[in-house]
């Protein structure tokens, strides 16, 4: 398989998004906001794809920081 | 050509300010938080860049808690509409704005108690005298930071520990300090900071907003509106967490990119630094204006404890007359009458004529404040 396999993190709004783009990529993590994938959610947001291997890494980050999220999913 | 109202809004703005507007019109301009474009996602960055600005200036914690609108009016009107509930008890004083005033008696109107402390005829508040008027169901205080009418400023530090000792909560209006004076709401024990973008931060108007922290119950917060956040879109009912709660409809994003880039700036050459500046313009005003004869300046007449905003009189001139001869004849730009305040007019005995208000700023300079004292001073003499 050629390249990155990602996950998305599922955020409440864009402000909570940029926030955590802003935060992970302080701590080095690869993140991107994107729209959310239309097999994931009808909502017209947007979430932080981030690399399937920094799951762990970033879902500690976004807890400690006491930032809610939906959840975060392999996609 | 002197612009001394900056009490009412500042002027000029730093450049940066303009630039981060037309930076964002020509190239940036989608909605941020409604699509996840590339063009929406750099709006979102904007708007959260000025949210993260304004935490960082009044040290609060958490970027999404600053909520943004027009101006430091609907963020009190916010708070006050959004946390009071019929048979709560609210305290303020009686140096407030309209802006705090006209909601308060309204809501008391509706059921909610309301005390008013008076002030000392130079603005002044004890602490003491509000603790007094402290009761059991006294849901919030609400103070302002500085009057708008003298730049006295009211002791937010000493009823913020009160406040926490009767547990019950403070809104400090702040739309006279907030970048002018240092606020550290943590330090403090403010719960709720009310702020106007286009005076001491610099920013654009239409921009302002509401601050809140972590002890005020995001549950119990009604927003003034409700409707599209870009968010939970597949719901009919508003989001319950911030900011969304309290931020319906599409943002003034461009006044947002203004206000981010002001805020920034005032960071950059520092509140201390701008204090300082001010206060020694102050003491310079309040020195000229108390050597002429004939005038009377109101307030704490101290540098040290007000801003840099001064209202005085000149005996046998009324107020109107006096500023359209400073504009007419020295295009010395000020503002004259009740700048909306009457109950602080009546705490200093200038009901219902009013004062001559001098508000300067970030950009005010010595040969300003000289040149003005010295038309104040003709027009005096011409009196006498």
């Amino acid at each position: 398989m050629s390249g990155e396999e990602y996950a998305v993190i599922l955020v409440l709004s864009t402000s909570h998004a940029v926030r955590i783009e802003k935060m992970l990529a302080q701590q080095g993590i690869a993140c991107k906001m994107i729209p959310v994938p239309r097999q994931i959610s009808s909502d017209c947001g947007v979430c932080v794809r981030i690399p399937q291997s920094q799951r762990e890494a970033a879902s500690e980050i976004v807890r400690e920081a006491g930032i809610a999220i939906q959840g975060i999913v392999d996609v | 050509m002197i612009y001394f109202d900056n009490a009412a809004t500042s002027w000029p703005k730093p450049p940066c300010v303009g630039e981060a507007m037309t930076r964002f019109m020509t190239e940036i301009g989608a909605n941020p938080g409604r699509s996840g474009h590339r063009m929406a996602v750099e709006a979102a960055r904007v708007v959260y860049g000025a949210r993260e600005a304004v935490a960082e200036l009044f040290g609060a914690p958490d970027p999404l808690r600053v909520i943004f609108g027009a101006n430091a009016t609907e963020a009190i009107n916010l708070a006050l509409n959004g946390l009071l509930r019929p048979g709560d008890h609210v305290i303020t004083s009686s140096m407030e704005h309209n802006s705090v005033m006209r909601p308060l008696r309204a809501l008391s109107g509706g059921r909610v108690g309301l005390t008013v402390v008076g002030c000392s005829p130079e603005g002044g508040l004890d602490p003491k005298d509000l603790e007094a008027a402290i009761r059991p169901t006294t849901r919030l205080i609400i103070l302002t930071h500085a009057s708008n009418v003298t730049g006295t400023l009211l002791p937010v530090a000493e009823v913020g520990r009160i406040a926490r000792e009767h547990e019950t909560l403070l809104l400090v209006d702040a739309a006279q300090t907030a970048g002018a004076c240092p606020i550290d709401m943590q330090a403090a024990c403010v719960d709720l900071l009310a702020f106007s973008g286009h005076k001491s931060l610099y920013g654009p108007m239409g921009t302002g907003g509401l601050v809140i922290g972590d002890r005020v119950d995001v549950a119990r917060f009604r927003p003034l509106m409700r409707g599209g956040t870009g968010s939970h879109s597949e719901h009919e009912e508003q989001p319950g967490f911030l900011p969304d709660l309290l931020e319906s409809g599409t943002p003034n994003a461009v006044g947002l990119a203004g206000l981010a880039a002001g805020v920034r700036w005032v960071l950059a050459t520092g509140v201390d630094h701008i204090r300082a500046r001010e206060r020694d313009l102050t003491r310079r005003l309040l020195t000229g204006l108390e050597a002429i004869l004939g005038v009377t300046v109101y307030g704490t007449r101290d540098a040290r404890t007000q801003t840099a905003t001064v209202s005085f009189t000149i005996a046998g001139m009324e107020v109107s007359e006096v500023g359209s001869r400073l504009d007419d004849e020295q295009a010395v730009m000020c503002r004259v009458g009740l700048h909306c305040a009457p109950a602080a007019h009546r705490t200093l005995g200038t009901f219902p004529t009013g004062t001559v208000r001098f508000g300067l700023g970030a950009f005010s300079t010595a040969e300003e404040v000289t040149f003005a004292l010295d038309v104040v001073a003709a027009l005096s003499r011409g009196l006498r």
